[in-house]
C-alpha cells in the first residue's frame, strides 16, 4: 500500500531523472506513474492537482477556479531576509469578511502552492506557519472572502548560509 | 511511544488560540541523500482540528511546509477543559491523532 | 562587498590582542575576564548583558524577530522530551544518570566544565555524560548529536536562567594551565583560511560572513546544545567545535579532545554570570 515512489521507477525512468532538471521531470515521472501503478491514494480532500502546479495562476484555478485581486486588507507577515530557507515563519491575517480559505504560494518553488487552510465559520481568518523556500522569491497570500479571492505578496530573500553564527 | 503532535490550546475570553508542532520529516522529494539518491516525498497532507463535534480548522499541506511543521490559528469559543482532537494523514497513508485539553 | 572587506582585514592585519595576555605575572583569569567583558559591552553598548547569550539574535533585528516567532514552539522541543526520557530511564544495572551527578543532575549544567583535581583534566558536561554511561556498563553516546544532544539539552533546560559558575581552582597550576591553553587555542589561527575563533567571534561579531551573522564570543556556549536550521537537527558543543574547524578548512580534532575541552573551559569562564539559555535554536 505504501508506495516508495522512487522504488517503482524503471531503469530508463531513473536514467531520465538523473540527467534532467529534477523539479519538472520528477513531476512528469509522477504523472506517468499514476496511470501505470496503483498506489496509496492521497488523503481525502487533499487537492493533489493544485499542489503539482508551477504557476500561481494555474494553482489558483485548480484550487478555487478563480483569479485573485490584490488587496491591502490581506496582511502578510514574512521576513525580509530569511534566516534559513528551510524554515521561514509566515503569518497571514485579514480584515475581510466571510473568509472560507487562506492559501500561501511561493513563486520560485518547484510547485507554487505551499499550504492551504480551510477556515470554517467561527474560526478567525488568520494563520501562522513555517515554510520552505528554495530561493529568493515572492510569497503570495491568498484569501477567499465571500466567494472572491484577494491577495498580498512580499519578497523574501533567501541566501546560502556561510560559516555559521 | 510519545505522540508526534504537540499542542497548546489556550482559551481566552471569547476565543481559543491553538498552536501545534508536529514531528514529521516533510521530505519534499527534491532532496538527495548522501548516496546521491532522491529521498522520496514523505509529507503530511491534511491536518484536522476538531472540538465540540465541529471541525474548527483544516490544514492542507504540501512538501514546501517545513520539517517538524508548526501551525497556529484561533477559533471563537472553546473553554478550559474542552477536548481538542488533532489528526494528520500523510502521503504514505500514515496517520496520527491526539486529543488535548484546552487550557 | 562587506564580507570581502572583513576577510581582507582579518587575513592581513596581525590581530593585536588587547585580550590575549601572555602568561605573565601581570595576567590572570580575573583580568582576562574583565577585559573580555569590557570589550564586548563597549563594542555593543545597546545590547543588554544577558542578551549576549542569544548569539546572532542579539546582533540583528530581522533575525531576532524570526527567532522569537520560532521560540513560541521551538524546534528543539522533541529533543528535549527525548532527553528527559533518556535521563530518567534506568541503566541495565538499575542506576540512572542522577546517580552520577550532584543534585541528581538537575540544575547543574552551569558548573560545567570543571577542573578535576584528581585526574588533572577539564571535565565537560558531555564528557561527564559518557563517563557516567561507561561507569555503569552502558555504551557511550556519539558526542555530536542525537542522544548526547538530547540528554545535554534536558540538563541545560533544568539550568535555564542559572548563571555560569566556572571555577579555576586557585593555586592549582594545572587548572590555570588548562585555562591558558584554552585561551591560546581560541586566539590561534588555523586552517587554510587562517582564522582563529577570535577572527570571527571577537573581531567581527554582528558582521556577516557570506550570508550569516556572526555571534559574539561572550556567552557563545550558553545556548548549547542547539537546533540549527542548517543541520535540520540538534548538535552539541563537540559538533559545533569540529564543524567550526572544518569551516576554516582546518583538520578537526576528535570530539572532546583536551584542546576542545580547554577552550570550552576558557569560553565558559568568560561567560561567568551570564545565564544558561540552552537548549537553543540557531540559523
Amino acid at each position: 500500500m505504501n508506495a516508495a515512489r522512487g522504488g517503482f521507477l524503471s531503469p530508463t525512468r531513473r536514467g531520465l531523472l538523473k540527467g534532467a532538471a529534477l523539479a519538472t521531470v520528477f513531476g512528469a515521472g509522477m504523472n506517468m506513474m499514476r496511470s501505470v501503478v496503483a498506489f496509496a491514494a492521497d488523503a481525502a480532500g487533499w487537492p493533489a492537482e493544485a499542489f503539482k502546479l508551477k504557476s500561481q495562476a494555474d494553482t489558483l484555478k485548480a484550487l478555487y477556479g478563480k483569479t485573485a485581486e490584490a488587496s491591502d486588507k490581506v496582511k502578510l507577515d514574512a521576513p525580509e531576509i530569511a534566516e534559513n530557507g528551510a524554515v521561514v515563519p509566515i503569518s497571514i491575517s485579514t480584515t475581510l469578511p466571510k473568509v472560507t480559505s487562506i492559501s500561501v504560494m511561493v513563486a520560485e518553488n518547484p510547485n507554487a502552492l505551499a499550504a492551504s487552510y480551510k477556515i470554517p465559520e467561527g474560526t478567525l481568518p488568520a494563520v501562522s506557519n513555517r515554510l520552505k523556500m528554495a530561493k529568493t522569491s515572492m510569497v503570495i497570500a491568498v484569501v477567499e472572502s465571500d466567494g472572491k479571492l484577494y491577495s498580498a505578496s512580499k519578497e523574501v530573500k533567501v541566501t546560502v548560509g556561510g560559516c555559521g553564527g | 511511544m510519545a505522540s508526534t503532535i504537540r499542542v497548546r490550546a489556550i482559551a481566552g475570553a471569547d476565543s481559543t488560540e491553538v498552536q501545534a508542532l508536529v514531528q514529521h520529516p516533510m521530505d519534499s522529494g527534491f532532496v538527495k541523500d548522501s548516496k546521491g539518491e532522491l529521498i522520496p516525498p514523505h509529507h503530511i497532507e491534511t491536518v484536522q482540528f476538531e472540538t465540540g463535534g465541529k471541525v474548527v480548522f483544516t490544514a492542507l499541506w504540501g512538501p514546501a511546509v517545513s520539517k517538524d511543521p508548526f501551525v497556529k490559528f484561533t477559533f471563537k469559543g472553546g473553554k478550559k477543559g474542552d477536548d481538542l482532537k488533532i489528526t494528520w494523514v500523510d502521503n504514505k497513508g500514515s496517520t496520527d491523532t491526539t486529543t488535548a485539553k484546552i487550557a | 562587498m562587506r564580507h570581502l572587506v572583513i576577510l581582507a582585514t582579518v587575513m592581513t592585519c596581525a590581530f593585536a590582542p588587547p585580550l590575549l595576555a601572555e602568561t605573565t605575572a601581570s595576567s590572570s583569569p580575573e583580568k582576562d575576564f574583565t577585559a573580555f567583558r569590557h570589550y564586548f559591552t563597549s563594542k555593543f553598548p545597546k545590547v543588554e548583558l544577558n542578551d549576549f547569550v542569544n548569539g546572532p539574535y542579539s546582533m540583528d533585528e530581522g533575525l531576532r524577530k524570526q527567532w522569537v516567532e520560532k521560540e513560541v514552539f521551538p524546534p528543539y522541543d522533541f529533543a528535549l522530551d527525548h532527553g528527559k526520557e533518556l535521563f530518567e530511564k534506568p541503566f541495565k544495572n538499575g542506576k540512572t544518570f542522577a546517580d552520577c551527578f550532584d543534585n541528581k543532575g538537575i540544575g547543574v549544567r552551569q558548573n560545567y566544565p570543571y577542573f578535576d583535581e584528581k585526574t588533572n583534566e577539564v571535565v565537560t558536561l558531555e564528557l561527564a555524560v559518557n563517563q557516567c554511561l561507561e561507569k555503569n556498563g552502558e555504551k557511550p553516546y556519539n558526542y555530536m548529536k542525537d542522544d548526547m544532544a538530547a540528554v545535554t539539552a534536558y540538563m541545560a533546560f533544568t539550568s535555564r536562567g542559572k548563571p555560569f559558575d566556572i571555577k579555576i581552582p586557585k593555586d592549582n597550576p594545572k587548572a590555570l594551565e588548562a585555562y591558558e591553553k584554552g585561551k591560546q587555542y581560541f586566539y590561534q589561527r588555523r586552517g587554510q583560511f587562517n582564522f582563529s575563533c577570535a577572527s570571527c567571534h571577537v573581531q567581527a561579531p554582528g558582521e556577516r560572513i557570506r550570508a550569516e551573522v556572526l555571534a559574539p564570543a561572550l556567552g557563545i556556549l550558553n545556548a548549547m546544545p542547539i537546533y540549527r536550521s542548517e543541520w535540520g537537527g540538534m548538535g552539541t558543543i563537540s559538533r559545533r567545535f569540529t564543524s567550526c574547524n572544518s569551516q576554516v578548512r582546518g583538520v578537526p580534532l576528535k570530539p572532546q579532545d583536551p584542546e576542545y575541552r580547554n577552550v570550552e573551559y576558557y569560553l565558559s569562564y568568560m561567560a561567568n554570570g551570564l545565564p544558561i539559555s540552552g537548549p537553543g535554536a540557531r540559523p
